[in-house]
């Protein structure tokens, strides 16, 4: 799968973005720097770094919602100006309209676009179906639990066709049975139209374990990437099963053995900063 | 305690205090009357008084008007709230100019403002829901700010991420926010502007409830000023239970309205 060439343009390029803060103080952080990164069309591929390392602000660089200080992004082979209008974004936290209902929340994106209310419902509710919550299309987001409503979420994102989805750490907030139900969810529709996927998680097992490569970012400030695996396990792919096979664990223990001094690093700065808040 | 346990219990604690007001207003206890009725009237004199008020249909006419007072305090005050709270968080500049001037004219307590606005607006409703409008509009436009100002950042990124225009953000997101800050408030608004409306009858009017009262009070009628507040409490607790109802209707979707107002 090696696209980048000029009849195929990457679909998400960072040509060294480096992301900087004005602090209060005028002093300036970096927090990303330098990145270089490049997802092919219909490739899936996670981010993982130690917490604080700027994972979601790269994230965030893609999707036009910050603008790097330096570099260029580009989107198609274009540079992004303003918002990635291709790109659908899963958050972290929850982010739906918490005054909607599930079908209003995920028919909202056509709505806004023209669409009439009547298509639009009839789209959300296949979304909703689709994503196994088609009886619960007229509940508030606080009548779901957190699994239910990431899943309102994805249909909310999906529903729009985006070409390229941008996923910050969104099952985090989830339970661990939770989260590999809505991996295999996620890996199932992704397989129905490949997008080009950016996934950002802190979990190096729930990188391999969906993407095709997995990028490792170094404790920030001033975090670079630092490593590129392939992933070179089969698809389609069994989250529960795909943990238990040799290959798995080869990869896992070879990253390993790298984003763990990033961690530790990671930790040593942020416990750092604490004793210099104390 | 089941419901109608709390009933019983609660009509109980109605009759001891009348059983007890009408006991000492009426009966001497150590030769003498511990309730003097000329300052305290009794339960009997007051209802009597309430009675005659409805079945000679006086009453009706101090209660529309009343009513209406309140409605209209309460519509200019929210209308004029919700549009100043949406331009001061929209504009942060403006909002930062006018800061102490706001803070000025809420810290003022609005019954000295009455005078003011009789002298303005004359004896009529006008100058009683102005009175209103003065503490409708400032619970509803720091309700209102407050919503604006917090709309969830990952929500408005969100709108923003799934192609909403400026005008579709305000529409979908601002709106509903500020909205529900303004309806979790409505109780208070919708009593703040009887508030407005009877201290300004009774402050100076020719009609409404207010009036009746300071009516009474002025011809020491001690069993008026007491049937006044009675039907005044009984007015306020029924449109309080209206707002209940709409509140419920329009809070669907928040977790705590839903649930904590049963």
């Amino acid at each position: 799968m090696q696209a980048g060439t000029a009849a195929a343009p990457w679909a998400v390029e960072l040509d060294d973005a480096t992301v900087a803060f004005r602090l209060a103080d005028a002093r300036v952080y970096t927090a990303v720097e330098q990145a270089r990164l490049s997802v092919a069309h219909g490739e899936f591929v996670a981010i993982v770094g130690p917490t604080g390392c700027g994972k979601s602000t790269l994230l965030n660089v893609a999707a036009g919602l910050l603008k790097p200080a330096a570099g260029a992004v580009r989107i198609f082979g274009e540079p992004l100006t303003g918002l990635n209008r291709q790109a659908g974004y899963l958050f972290q936290a929850d982010a739906l309209f918490p005054w909607k209902t599930a079908i209003d929340n995920v028919a909202i994106g056509l709505e806004i676009a023209g669409a009439s209310r009547t298509d639009a419902h009839d789209a959300a509710q296949k979304w909703l179906t689709s994503v196994g919550l088609g009886a619960f299309a007229g509940r508030y987001p606080h009548m779901l639990s957190g699994g239910q409503r990431k899943r309102v979420a994805l249909a909310q994102v999906l529903i729009r066709n985006p070409k390229i989805l941008l996923m910050d750490e969104p099952f985090g907030p989830l339970d661990a049975q939770t989260r590999q139900i809505m991996g295999n969810l996620l890996l199932e529709l992704w397989t129905a139209d490949r997008k080009a996927v950016l996934f950002v998680t802190h979990d190096l097992e729930e990188a391999i374990a969906l993407a095709d490569r997995v990028v490792i970012m170094s404790a920030g400030p001033g975090s670079r990437i630092i490593g590129d695996w392939r992933v070179p396990l089969a698809r389609p792919r069994d989250i529960f099963e795909i943990r238990l096979e040799k290959e798995f664990h080869d990869l896992h223990r070879e990253i390993w053995s790298v984003l763990k001094d990033e961690v530790m690093k990671g930790y040593a700065q942020s416990a750092q900063s604490v004793e210099a808040l104390a | 305690m089941s419901k109608l346990n709390l009933l019983f219990c609660q009509l109980l604690v109605a009759v001891v205090i009348i059983g007890l007001w009408q006991l000492l207003t009426t009966v001497p206890i150590f030769g003498r009357i511990l309730l003097p009725p000329f300052f305290f009237s009794n339960p009997v004199d007051v209802g009597s008084q309430i009675v005659a008020w409805f079945s000679t249909g006086v009453i009706w006419k101090h209660l529309a008007i009343t009513l209406w007072e309140s409605i209209l305090a309460f519509a200019i005050g929210s209308l004029g709230g919700v549009a100043f709270g949406f331009w001061f968080a929209r504009q942060p500049r403006v909002a930062a100019v006018f800061d102490p001037y706001v803070k000025m004219a809420n810290a003022l307590p609005r019954v000295v403002l009455a005078p003011i606005f009789t002298l303005w607006l004359g004896l009529g409703i006008w100058s009683k829901v102005a009175l209103g409008v003065t503490l409708v509009f400032f619970i509803v436009f720091f309700n209102v700010y407050q919503g604006v100002k917090e709309v969830s950042g990952t929500v408005l990124s969100n709108g923003r991420m799934l192609g909403m225009s400026e005008r579709q953000l305000m529409r979908h997101v601002y709106w509903p926010s500020a909205l529900s800050w303004m309806f979790s408030s409505l109780h208070t608004s919708v009593g703040f502007a009887v508030v407005g409306a009877v201290v300004g009858e009774y402050l100076g009017s020719a009609a409404g409830l207010g009036y009746l009262i300071q009516q009474a009070e002025g011809v020491f009628d001690v069993a008026g000023v007491f049937a006044g507040m009675f039907v005044l409490s009984a007015f306020v607790i029924l449109i309080d239970l209206g707002v209940t109802v709409v509140e419920r209707r329009l809070l669907v979707w928040r977790p705590d309205a839903a649930g904590s107002r049963n």
